[in-house]
């Protein structure tokens, strides 16, 4: 319990201080370009890295997640709304573990 | 116009990113309750922390049972693009603001406030505006992971066990429509599921990384690897 205390304390400051730094120094930050580019790839290259090979253990068998898998990326793919998504494919999950 | 009038149209217009962060929280409640996070814990990630998509990571790699600072340092990762967004705000609201404001004011900086304060006139930004806009969203994400674990509670355990998928599910709803936007991010994604596979299936000195620290070198190298492929900056963000 102390242990997750601390994590989330170190977890907000490290979050708060790339938040604070660049208004609270006023300066215009002069990033050079690559840097600039590589922190815009960042949250989509850490999403796939998260995602990918891990959501083929996420459910009680490779089936299920795979089905939700699937579910996920199809709702995405037409850009609804995030619960609904969500949703669906534990919907998907749920389907498989009790029918197949 | 005086602060209360302000932070008044900051709140209304606010509500708009309050709305969609509800869902969001209360899915983000559920499954930490689900992975059995104390709901003191979760609340108070989401009242401190009050960054979406790394609270999920977190809650992941804390179910995985990864380190401390593992989960840390992927925290701070995850969450450095803050830096270019207080960055561009900087610039825009320069002399607009109080010195004394900036450290409650940058607290508050997310994905969706920032969009939303870029694509605000710069006359209306103001110390109350934001603040309208940043409390009103806050309190939807604190609140909204309140809401969640209390439903948590009362789950059955099948619907538990399939909400294993929850979040990744979560993280595809993020991720697709940004691939469809966009032809460089479509390949950068590609590379770090690549990364990813020769990490986890690959020789076996690299199958021996941790989990969190796979995530990092990911990010990382397929990040630099973008940075490298595709220099033109702005045509990814819109």
């Amino acid at each position: 319990m102390n242990n997750l205390i601390l994590i989330i304390i170190g977890m907000a400051v490290v979050t708060y201080i790339p938040r604070l730094l660049p208004l609270a120094l006023f300066s215009n930050l002069h990033l050079p370009p690559f840097f600039k580019r590589f922190l815009e790839f960042i949250p989509y290259t850490a999403l796939s890295a998260l995602i990918f090979p891990a959501i083929l253990s996420a459910t009680g068998s490779l089936g299920s997640a795979i089905l939700g898998g699937i579910v996920a990326i199809a709702l995405a793919y037409l850009e609804i709304n995030l619960f609904l998504i969500v949703s669906s494919s534990i919907a998907g999950v749920l389907f498989w573990e009790l029918l197949i | 116009m005086n602060t209360t009038t302000t932070i008044k149209t900051g709140v209304k217009k606010g509500s708009t990113i309050a709305l969609g962060y509800i869902p969001i929280a209360i899915t983000f409640g559920l499954l930490a309750k689900s992975t059995g996070i104390p709901a003191g814990i979760t609340i108070l990630m989401s009242a401190l922390v009050f960054a979406g998509a790394s609270q999920f990571v977190a809650v992941n790699l804390l179910q995985l049972h990864t380190g401390a600072w593992e989960i840390v340092l992927t925290t701070f990762i995850v969450n450095l693009r803050h830096l270019l967004m207080s960055a561009s705000l900087s610039a825009k609201i320069k002399n607009k603001i109080p010195q004394s404001w900036i450290p409650l004011l940058s607290f508050g900086i997310t994905d969706e406030t920032f969009s939303f304060l870029s694509l605000t006139d710069k006359e209306k930004l103001s110390t109350g505006y934001i603040l309208g806009i940043n409390t009103i969203a806050y309190f939807a994400w604190v609140g909204g992971t309140a809401l969640g674990v209390y439903l948590g509670q009362g789950l059955p355990a099948i619907i538990k066990n399939s909400m294993g998928i929850a979040l990744y599910a979560m993280f595809i709803g993020l991720l697709i429509p940004s691939i469809k936007k966009s032809n460089s991010v479509a390949l950068v994604s590609l590379t770090a599921v690549g990364i990813s596979a020769l990490l986890n299936w690959g020789p076996s000195f690299l199958q021996q990384i941790s989990r969190g620290w796979k995530i990092i070198i990911v990010t990382i190298l397929a990040s630099a690897i973008g940075a490298y492929l595709f220099p033109e900056v702005g045509e990814t963000i819109e």
